[in-house]
């Protein structure tokens, strides 16, 4: 009846380069020993460049350009000064922000609506916001002239390219460290138009240094000794293996991993902006959140409501080309996360819950994987312990407010966890026994630059965001 | 969702009987988070409604447009005037479809039917001491009778926000119940002033209570306060009209009114109740705008997609 007509965002934004090389030193150069990889579209599995891939040299080269960088020039340059350049950096971003948001969902698969009004408008605030600590260190709660840390040795994942990239290099820059930040394999590209962003700003050379590689670059760069601080934001698997590497070293460590956040639903919640809110909590970029809510817990008396009430919302999402403006659900970012969800869904059938996807049409080519929601899912099923990320929903029930946050607690990650009733008096119980880092109530997935965000348990460690977020980049 | 489910569907008729009962089924609804609404209005608004989506949903507009007009200076030339344009919107291309009725005061209405009369074109009357509803009830029946007499086939009825606001319920109810009976043939849309009535739980209520009492179509503001329809306040009516139909099996209207003035707007509210109650509701039976300066953006941006280049206001008929 109503066919919303194809309206896809334009292509043209964006300048691609055949290939890409590294960022050292303030200007890109051929990696040495001359690997490369691809980066494609998830969405059509196309090549879109050909990237550099850093060697242990390259790492070397990029943690001594980071050092001299920092003992020359951003270490002892006063705060209001770096304040410059984090705001200069801040409005480019916002006025190549369309570029920005295209080319994220061309390299990530996700809606260009989510790059566009979610990731983007992040990416800035976190570096405005964190331009206005430079100068103000002396009266973030450290004491009254905290010092940085030195290099940083930054690892990100695949699933916020720009945003965790935001988010570790504004709060490294602003408390006066520089950085060598390594972008996901599969997601390299705005980060190397991040560094032309550094160029275009005139950021003096060596204080924002980007090596693109897999595993083994990562691995070359926070087991580099030239490095003091290391970050990290991915699996609980790499995460422990990091641990375990800067153990015994000087290097001091951030870490922010998995998830496997409850989403409790009590029986007097508003229920329609409620499962807006389950919606939002796993379907938001394809459930690739580390803090995504991927168990429902819902009170048993209303749950069949819920439940249907999801279904018919679940139809109206819109799957399919992900630089289309009414795209809701993008393409999964690669044929391996794909792989796992796939994995962890058979398993989830296997063990005995009963699975769900609305009628929707994917794609040929690319990754995709339908919304799906499983059902009579218990605490002892696969797809309710293990990390998905993907958007596949488990739902459980529960019957009082003691129970909830039992199961709420019931895993080894604590990052986030959502509670939605209409009785404020619950909330702050519930929030005082949940055991994660954010808690969110009668809403899912918010962020801002100004809250910490970080998790209890193998969740990781450490905050970022806020005024919080400083305290990993100084020496405190 | 609702509190009630199929099998309390005889106990529905029956809330009406008592005070109590209105009142502990109206405050059993679910809570309307404010946030919650007003973000997700927000994000079906960022829907690009582009090319050929764009065409269907103009014509759905125009042909879903209750042309208004609610002045103390109305005069039979000019509501003449109105009706001549509800028929034929566009005098330049017959293709154009005729807009879903025309809206005046009671006074007004035989002089519009005459005009409107075998056309398709509805006619609607605004009655019950419009805007404020604060007359008598017998005087404002009487209103409804005169109107519907006079020829209009749909009344729009206001209730009574002094009573909702003060907790009598059953008043309220009773007030519409009465009117739809002075109705007979005639629809009957309640108007809830839904800025009068501040919270959305409050509106949410409000729908329930003017269905539950027959009303034919619930809609949102007589366009005389100064906040009238608004996305959040229609989502929370749609919502309220799809739960009513899953409860009781009977379809009921929705008409935001007042403030709904760009094409822009009114395709937002296209998508909203495409996504919030689906393609039943995308129909001029089911829902309409009530709005004056909106078909002359309709026609301006029909022409455009058309021809390709933006006629001047000039080329569209001010009536």
């Amino acid at each position: 009846m109503f066919e919303y007509a194809p309206a896809p965002e334009s292509r043209s934004v964006v300048d691609l380069k055949p290939s890409y090389g590294l960022f050292i030193d303030g200007k890109f150069v051929d990696p040495t020993d001359g690997g490369s990889f691809k980066s494609i579209n998830p969405a059509s599995e196309e090549v879109l460049a050909e990237i550099a891939e850093a060697g242990a040299e390259d790492v070397e080269r990029a943690v001594r350009a980071a050092r001299k960088a920092y003992d020359k020039v951003w270490g002892p340059m006063p705060g209001r000064d770096r304040a410059k350049y984090l705001f200069r950096i801040a409005r480019l971003i916002q006025e190549r922000s369309r570029e920005l948001a295209v080319l994220e969902s061309l390299d990530n698969g996700k809606p260009i609506r989510e790059s566009r009004d979610v990731d983007l408008p992040l990416v800035a605030a976190h570096f405005f916001y964190y331009a206005g600590w430079a100068d103000k260190l002396g009266h973030a709660g450290f004491g009254s002239n905290p010092q940085p840390i030195g290099v940083a040795a930054q690892v990100i994942p695949w699933n916020f390219p720009l945003l965790m990239l935001a988010w570790k290099i504004a709060p490294a820059l602003a408390a006066g460290n520089t950085v060598v930040l390594k972008p996901a394999e599969t997601t390299p590209l705005t980060a190397l138009l991040f560094a032309e962003i550094c160029q275009q700003a005139e950021l003096p050379a060596g204080v924002v240094n980007i090596v693109t590689g897999a595993g083994d670059t990562g691995r070359a760069l926070v087991e580099h000794p030239g490095v003091d601080k290391v970050a990290f934001t991915g699996s609980t698997e790499v995460g422990r293996a990091i641990a375990r590497s800067v153990a015994g070293t000087r290097k001091k460590l951030t870490l922010e991993l998995g998830g496997k956040a409850a989403n409790i639903v009590f029986d007097d919640a508003p229920i329609d902006q409620a499962v807006e809110g389950i919606v939002n909590g796993i379907f938001f970029n394809q459930g690739h959140v580390c803090c995504a809510g991927s168990r429902l817990l819902v009170q048993e008396n209303v749950a069949d409501r819920v439940l249907e009430s999801l279904k018919r919302r679940m139809a109206q999402l819109r799957v399919g080309d992900p630089l289309d403006k009414n795209t809701d659900v993008g393409a999964i970012n690669s044929a391996a996360q794909l792989e796992r969800i796939r994995e962890l869904s058979d398993a989830g059938s296997a063990e005995g819950a009963e699975r769900w996807s609305p009628p929707c049409e994917l794609p040929d080519r690319g990754f995709w994987f339908a919304p799906t929601i499983f059902t009579g899912v218990t605490q002892a099923h696969r797809i309710a312990r293990e990390e998905i990320f993907g958007p596949v929903l488990s739902v459980l029930t529960f019957r009082t407010p003691a129970e909830a946050v039992e199961k709420a607690n019931n895993t080894p990650y604590g990052l986030s966890a959502g509670i939605w009733t209409d009785k404020g008096s619950r909330i702050l119980w519930m929030a005082d026994r949940l055991r994660a880092g954010v808690v969110w109530a009668n809403t899912f997935n918010k962020f801002d630059p100004t809250s910490p965000f970080g998790g209890y348990k193998e969740s990781g460690y450490g905050r970022e965001g806020g005024r919080h977020g400083l305290e990993g980049y100084l020496n405190v | 969702m609702t509190a009630t489910t199929t099998s309390a569907r005889p106990e529905l008729s029956e809330l009406g009987r008592s005070e109590t009962a209105l009142r502990t089924f109206l405050h059993g609804l679910p809570g309307v988070d404010q946030v919650g609404a007003e973000q997700r209005a927000a994000q079906l608004g960022t829907r690009s409604i582009k090319t050929t989506a764009k065409a269907q949903a103009i014509d759905l507009a125009i042909r879903m447009v209750d042309l208004t007009t609610l002045e103390g200076a109305d005069t039979p030339g000019k509501v003449r005037a109105l009706a001549a344009k509800a028929l034929r919107p566009d005098p330049a291309d017959p293709s154009c479809p005729h807009v879903g009725a025309v809206c005046v005061y009671p006074a007004m209405v035989p002089y519009v039917a005459e005009v409107l009369a075998g056309s398709g074109v509805h006619l609607a009357s605004v009655a019950t001491a419009f805007p404020s509803g604060q007359a008598p009830l017998e005087i404002k029946l009487a209103d409804t009778r005169a109107a519907v007499a006079a020829g209009a086939d749909e009344i729009d009825m206001v209730i009574n926000r002094g009573a909702f606001l003060a907790g009598r319920y059953k008043e309220v109810y009773d007030e519409i119940v009465a009117t739809k009976e002075a109705c007979g043939d005639a629809h009957l849309k309640v108007i809830l002033e839904t800025g009068e009535l501040a919270t959305y739980d409050n509106v949410r209520r409000a729908s329930w209570l003017a269905m539950l009492a027959g009303g034919d179509f619930i809609k949102t503001s007589t366009g005389k306060v100064p906040v009238a329809a608004t996305l959040p306040v229609t989502l929370v009516m749609l919502e309220a009209v799809r739960d009513f139909r899953a409860a009781t099996g009977r379809q009921v209207g929705v008409k935001p009114a007042g403030g709904i003035k760009t094409t822009k707007d009114a395709i937002k509210y296209l998508v909203m109740v495409n996504e919030t109650v689906g393609t039943d509701w995308l129909d001029p039976d089911w829902f309409r705008f009530g709005a004056s300066s909106l078909l002359n953006d309709l026609l301006m941006q029909r022409t455009k997609l058309t021809t390709g280049t933006y006629a001047g206001p000039d080329y569209f008929t001010l009536d």
